[in-house]
This record gives C-alpha cells, sequence and structure tokens, in this order.
C-alpha cells in the first residue's frame, strides 16, 4: 500500500476541539474528491473516535490527541486517532452497540457502531494505563471512477 | 450550535440549528428540559430541518428527551432530520420509538 499524502495533527483533549479535529481530517480527505454522504459518514466516524479520548480515555484529566491521516494508493483514506489514556480493559465488550460506561452522561454506547458502519475498516487496539490506537480506513470518491 | 424554543399550544418546539456533538449537546439539552419543566407539554417536536452535522452524542440527546416525555406522559416528534442525520438514527433505532416526520 503506497502512502501517497499524510498529515499529522495534535490537539488537546478539550471538547472544542470535536469539531475542528472532524473538519480538519475532512479537509484532508477533500484531495480524494468524496461524494457528499461519503464525507459525512467520515466526519462522523471521526468526531466519534476523539469524543472518546475526551469523554473515556482522558476523563478528569486533560492530555493530547494525536490524530495521523494518510491518503493510500488506491483512493482510500486511512486515520490514526491515539490517546494515551486510561485504555480500554475489554475492547470487544467496549464495541458492543449500546455498552457504554457513561449512562448518565446520556452517552448512547454507539460510538464504535457508528465508526464499524460508516466506515469499510475499523480496528481498535487498546492498553489499560496507556492508552489507545483506533484506526479506521474508507474508500473514498467510489462514484467518480 | 443554538436552539430557538417555541411554546405553541402544549406543544414545545424547538429549532435546532448547527452541529450537534458532545461538546455542543450538553447546552441544548440544558434549554430543551428548562421548557420541558416549564411547561409540561403534550408534545416536543425536535426540529433537524437546520442541522448540519450529528454524531451519537445527538443520538443521546434525543434518547434523553425521549425518555424524559414518556414520564410527563407526552410523545416525541423528530421532524425534518437531513439524510446523513436519519442514518445515524437508524443506527440507533430511534426510529423506532420517536416518530420522524418530514413537513
Ligand atoms: N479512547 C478510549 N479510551 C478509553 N475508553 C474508551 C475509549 N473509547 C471508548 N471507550 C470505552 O468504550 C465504551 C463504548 O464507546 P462508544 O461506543 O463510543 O460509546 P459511548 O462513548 O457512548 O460510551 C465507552 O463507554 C468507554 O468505556
Ligand atoms: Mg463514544
Amino acid at each position: 500500500m503506497k502512502i501517497v499524502n499524510e498529515m499529522k495533527i495534535s490537539f488537546k483533549s478539550k471538547s472544542e476541539n470535536e469539531g475542528f479535529a472532524r473538519t480538519a481530517v475532512c479537509a484532508f480527505a477533500a484531495f480524494l474528491d468524496p461524494g457528499i454522504e461519503e464525507i459525512a459518514d467520515l466526519r462522523t466516524a471521526v468526531s466519534e473516535a476523539v469524543t472518546n479520548c475526551i469523554v473515556h480515555a482522558y476523563r478528569g484529566t486533560e492530555g493530547i490527541i494525536e490524530i495521523t491521516a494518510r491518503i493510500l494508493n488506491d483512493n482510500e483514506i486511512y486515520i490514526r486517532i491515539k490517546d494515551k489514556g486510561c485504555g480500554i480493559p475489554d475492547v470487544k465488550r467496549a464495541m458492543e452497540p449500546l455498552y457504554t460506561t457513561a449512562p448518565c452522561e446520556e452517552r448512547a454506547g454507539l460510538g464504535f457502531a457508528v465508526m464499524e458502519s460508516f466506515m469499510d475498516k475499523l480496528t481498535v487496539k487498546s492498553t489499560v494505563g496507556k492508552g489507545t490506537v483506533v484506526t479506521m480506513r474508507k474508500k473514498l470518491g467510489a462514484i467518480n471512477e | 450550535m443554538s436552539v430557538k424554543i417555541m411554546n405553541e399550544d402544549n406543544k414545545i418546539i424547538a429549532l435546532l440549528s448547527g452541529e450537534i456533538d458532545h461538546h455542543n449537546a450538553k447546552t441544548l439539552r440544558q434549554d430543551i428540559d428548562f421548557a420541558l419543566r416549564e411547561n409540561q407539554p403534550e408534545e416536543l417536536i425536535l426540529d433537524f430541518s437546520e442541522v448540519g452535522f450529528m454524531d451519537s452524542s445527538g443520538i443521546g440527546l434525543v434518547m434523553g428527551r425521549y425518555k424524559l416525555m414518556q414520564e410527563i406522559g407526552g410523545s416525541l416528534i423528530v421532524r425534518n432530520p437531513p439524510a446523513h442525520i436519519k442514518k445515524v438514527m437508524r443506527l440507533s433505532g430511534i426510529d423506532r420509538l420517536a416518530s420522524i416526520c418530514n413537513v
């Protein structure tokens, strides 16, 4: 898989950065000339992953969220969202739809379900006490091919 | 992000606009719940016509209001959600609880 283009951003885990992060990734993805629906899917998936870093990973503290986005040679976008927060003890369970550890804050427990269904590929690697890495891939601009 | 709240004979209409995410959901929730407590309406209409973005934090917001309306014996209507917001709602199954309408 050839990397055609790459960008990296890192920012503080402040909730006002949720909008910034999804907009930045979508601006980068615009190189692939995605359709409206594809860009909405990507925007939503990135928003979910970044929100999880803020709400869960760095709960009660402040840390750095790092996003790497790559454009791969087959019209695919690759996104990695990394935190050095609390980590997830049971990733499989966390990824089940409606599972949330913060129900009283009106979390729907659907963040991973959104990422999974709106992107082509999703992987989650996590170590308790060290942090979490979420990677996602999606082919874009398919309509224009 | 903002919400304009209108009170019409036993109905509360909340005209949402902008982007609904975790950052914005809290103030929206406070504003809507304040109106619900004051008025105890029979119907809450959440109007999404002017909403450009929503993630699962918005689902939490809609679900929470659905439960509140059940508690006060009223109903919830989701009005005019744009296509990508409908997609998020469908994933959550909220479309089977609240009625979604387009006007
Ligand atoms: N980056 C993360 N760091 C720590 N825990 C996380 C992270 N992302 C998700 N989680 C855990 O996985 C659960 C499910 O996440 P999600 O599907 O997005 O639902 P929600 O955010 O609504 O709780 C969360 O409640 C949390 O316990
Ligand atoms: Mg989440």
